[in-house]
C-alpha cells in the first residue's frame, strides 16, 4: 500500500515501500559492511600505525609508511605490476578478441565451444600453473622434446621470467576476456555488416570500422576484468617468475609474512587499490563519452 | 537524365499489346540489370525458381508478392549476400557471378534500414564513401551535405540513429545508398515499417526522389498498391516464379493469371468471369441496357470512409462484392439487389 502515487520509481525511505525495501537489503548490507568496509577501515588504521616486535601493530600513529610506499625502490614494483598487467591484458585482447569472434559468428555448437573456453576454471589455477612450469622448466617437456629433437643443444630459458609470468597471466584469464566479448558481439546485428559490404567495405574493413567500435563496451569489461586481478597477482608471478619478479601483490604478500611489516603492507595494498580505481574511473569516464 | 526519361516511356507505348518480357521488348538499349533464369534452390524448398527480367536505365520497378515468395531472396542475390543455384545477374552487360558485395556497384536499403549506431547520420551517409581515399575529405563533405538536402535531413546531420524518427532512418539509409551513386538501387520493403500516415507521404516523396536521381530502383514490397501507384514497370512473384512482368495498367487490367488477378486488387468471380469491385454495380431496378446481371440478396455494407464495401450472396450461393461511391444510394442488408457489369469489365483470365 503506498501512499498516494509517486511520479518517480524512487521511494523515499520515509514510506512503507521505502522501509520495506530497506528490510530486504539490509542482509547484503550487514554481509558488505562486515566482511568488506569493516576490514578496510582496520586496514587503513593499520597503514597509518606503526610496526610491532613480532608483528602486529602498535603505536605510534605515523604517515612513514606512505612515504616509504612512494620510495623509488618500491615506485618500480608498483610500475612493474601494471605493465605486467597491462602486457596481459593486451595480449589477452589480442587472443580473446578472435576467439570470441569466432564463437559468436559459429552457427553450431556454442554452448560446446563455450564450454570448451570455461573448462580450465573447472580444475585448480594451482595445479594448471604447475602444469606449466612441468612444461617450460629446463627439464621440462618442451626442452627436452626440442632437446632429443637435436633443435637445440642447451635448455631454453622458458620458465622464471617476465615472459613466463605474463603467459602464465594470460593463460589464467583469457576467459576472462572471451566471455564478456562475447556477450557483446553475440548481440551485433548481422544486417549491420551486411550493410557495410553492401557500401563497399571488406569484411576486414567491416570489422574495424563497425564491429570493434560496437564491442567497445565488451572490450572494456574484459580489459577490467584481467587488468585488476593481474596487478594484485601474486601466485602466478611468484611461481612462474621463481621469485625474481616482484609484483604488488607479493610485495605485499611479504610484508605481511616474511617481513613482518604489517602497516607498510597495509599502506602498499592501499596505495595499489587506489591507483586500480582511479585507472577504472578513467576508462569509465572514457566509456560513457564514447557510448 | 531527360534521355532516360524518354527510354522508360517508350517502353509505356506498347500499352495495348499483351504483357510481355522487358528484355526482349527493347533491343537496342542496354538494360542496367538482367536477371536470366536465376534460381536459389535450399533443401527444403526452391525460394527462387528461374526468374527473368531486366530493369531499364532509370526505371522505377517493383517486384511485388506475399511474404515468403522469393523477393527478398531475389534482392539478396543480386546484392551479393547469397550465391544463386543456378542462373545468371549482369550489372550494365556485366556478369556479377562470383563477385562479392563490395565490389558491386549496387546499393541497398535495408527494411530495417541497418543504420550503424555509434555513427551519426552524416557519419552514416559518409560510410561508402571513405575507403582508400578515393575521395577528399571536401568532396566527402559535399557529397553528404548534397545527400542530406536530397532527402531533407539538413541540420540533422550530427544527431545519431537513436535521436531521429523512423521517417528521419530512413531517409538517412536512402541518403548513405545513394551517396556512393550505384547504377541500380535495391530497396527492400523500406516503407513497412513506418505508420499508414507516413507511408503514404514517404510514397510521393520516394517516387519524385527517383525521378530526381535517375537511378534505376528495384523495390520489393508486398503491398500492391505501394508497387502499383510507384512503377514504371512491375513484376508479381508467387513461390519463386515470376507471374508477370509489365506496366501496372497491364497487370491490372489485363492479368495473366488468378493469382495476378487476385493479388492486385479485390475480384468477384461472376458468371465463370473475373470481374474487380469497382466495376460491380448495384441497382434495385433491373438494368435493361444489356449488360450481364444476376440476382442477390444484400449481407453487410461497410462504409470504408471515401467509398462503400457492399456484399451480396448471389442466386448461385457465391459472394460478390461492390465497390460503390459513399454518397450514392444506399442499400440494407436483406434487400433483394440486381448485381450487373459490363462485359468490358470482365478480366481475361479464367476461373480456375
Amino acid at each position: 500500500m503506498c501512499s498516494g502515487e509517486s511520479k518517480t520509481n524512487y521511494q523515499f525511505p520515509g514510506t512503507k515501500v521505502g522501509r520495506l525495501r530497506a528490510v530486504f537489503v539490509a542482509p547484503s548490507a550487514t554481509v558488505m559492511a562486515v566482511l568488506f568496509f569493516a576490514p578496510l577501515l582496520i586496514i587503513v588504521a593499520y597503514s597509518l600505525l606503526s610496526r610491532g616486535p613480532y608483528g602486529g601493530v602498535m603505536h605510534p600513529w605515523t604517515p612513514e609508511n606512505y612515504r616509504r610506499v612512494f620510495d623509488p625502490l618500491y615506485g618500480q614494483v608498483l610500475w612493474r605490476s601494471i605493465w605486467i598487467a597491462g602486457a596481459a591484458t593486451a595480449l589477452c585482447l589480442i587472443l580473446g578478441f578472435p576467439l570470441a569472434l569466432y564463437i559468436a559468428r559459429a552457427k553450431r555448437h556454442r554452448t560446446l565451444l563455450l564450454n570448451l573456453v570455461m573448462l580450465p576454471f573447472w580444475t585448480s589455477f594451482l595445479i594448471r600453473i604447475y602444469a606449466w612450469m612441468f612444461l617450460l622448466r629446463d627439464t621440462g617437456l618442451i626442452n627436452t622434446a626440442l632437446q632429443e629433437l637435436h633443435v637445440i643443444s642447451q635448455p631454453l630459458p622458458l620458465l622464471f621470467n617476465t615472459g613466463a609470468v605474463i603467459l602464465g597471466l594470460v593463460y589464467g584469464y583469457l576467459p576472462f576476456t572471451v566471455l564478456p566479448l562475447y556477450a557483446t558481439l553475440e548481440k551485433l546485428d548481422p544486417e549491420l555488416l551486411d550493410a557495410a559490404e553492401d557500401l563497399g567495405a571488406s569484411p576486414w574493413s567491416a570489422l574495424w570500422r563497425v564491429t570493434v567500435p560496437l564491442s567497445r563496451s565488451g572490450i572494456i569489461a574484459g580489459c577490467l576484468l584481467v587488468f585488476i586481478p593481474c596487478v594484485g597477482a601474486y601466485l602466478t608471478p611468484d611461481l612462474m617468475g621463481g621469485g625474481k619478479t616482484v609484483m604488488a601483490g607479493n610485495l605485499v604478500q611479504n610484508q605481511f609474512t616474511t617481513a613482518r611489516d604489517w602497516p607498510f603492507g597495509a599502506a602498499a595494498s592501499l596505495v595499489l587499490m587506489l591507483l586500480v580505481l582511479a585507472i577504472m574511473q578513467i576508462l569509465r569516464r572514457r566509456s560513457e563519452e564514447l557510448l | 537524365m531527360p534521355a532516360d526519361r524518354g527510354i522508360a516511356t517508350k517502353s509505356l507505348s506498347f500499352q495495348d499489346e499483351a504483357p510481355h518480357w522487358g528484355s526482349i521488348e527493347i533491343q537496342e538499349v542496354e538494360s542496367v540489370l538482367e536477371l536470366r533464369a536465376l534460381s536459389k534452390h535450399y533443401p527444403s524448398h526452391r525460394a527462387v525458381n528461374g526468374i527473368s527480367f531486366a530493369l531499364q536505365r532509370g526505371e522505377f520497378f517493383s517486384l511485388v508478392g506475399p511474404s515468403g515468395c522469393g523477393k527478398t531472396t531475389t534482392l539478396r542475390l543480386i546484392g551479393g549476400f547469397e550465391e544463386p543455384t543456378s542462373g545468371e545477374i549482369l550489372l550494365a552487360g556485366q556478369s556479377l557471378a562470383g563477385t562479392m558485395p563490395y565490389q558491386r556497384d549496387v546499393s541497398t536499403v535495408f527494411q530495417n534500414y541497418a543504420l550503424f549506431p555509434h555513427l551519426t547520420v552524416e557519419q552514416n551517409v559518409a560510410f561508402g564513401l571513405e575507403r582508400k581515399r578515393r575521395f577528399g575529405k571536401r568532396d566527402i563533405r559535399e557529397k553528404v551535405e548534397n545527400a542530406l538536402a536530397l532527402v531533407q535531413l539538413s541540420g540533422k546531420g550530427r544527431r545519431k540513429p537513436n535521436e531521429i524518427s523512423g521517417g528521419e532512418k530512413q531517409r538517412t539509409a536512402l541518403a548513405r545508398s545513394l551517396v556512393v551513386e550505384p547504377k541500380v538501387l535495391l530497396l527492400d520493403e523500406p516503407l513497412s515499417a513506418l505508420d499508414p500516415k507516413l507511408r503514404k507521404e514517404m510514397r510521393s516523396e520516394l517516387k519524385s526522389l527517383q525521378r530526381r536521381v535517375g537511378i534505376a530502383f528495384l523495390f520489393i514490397t508486398h503491398d500492391q498498391e505501394e508497387a502499383l501507384s510507384l512503377s514504371d514497370r512491375m513484376a508479381v512473384m508467387n513461390r519463386g516464379v515470376l507471374e508477370q512482368v509489365g506496366t501496372p495498367r497491364e497487370l491490372y487490367q489485363r492479368p495473366a493469371s488468378r493469382f495476378v488477378a487476385e493479388f492486385l486488387g479485390g475480384l468477384n468471380w461472376l458468371n465463370g468471369a473475373g470481374v474487380r469491385p469497382e466495376a460491380v454495380r448495384l441497382s434495385r431496378e433491373r438494368p435493361g441496357d444489356g449488360s450481364r446481371c444476376l440476382s442477390g440478396v444484400v449481407e453487410s455494407s461497410i462504409f470504408l470512409g471515401n467509398c462503400l464495401h457492399v456484399q451480396t450472396r448471389l442466386e448461385d450461393g457465391a459472394a460478390c462484392v461492390a465497390e460503390l461511391p459513399q454518397n450514392g444510394c444506399q442499400f440494407e442488408p436483406g434487400e433483394a439487389v440486381h448485381v450487373f457489369w459490363r462485359v468490358e469489365d470482365e478480366l481475361p483470365v479464367s476461373g480456375h
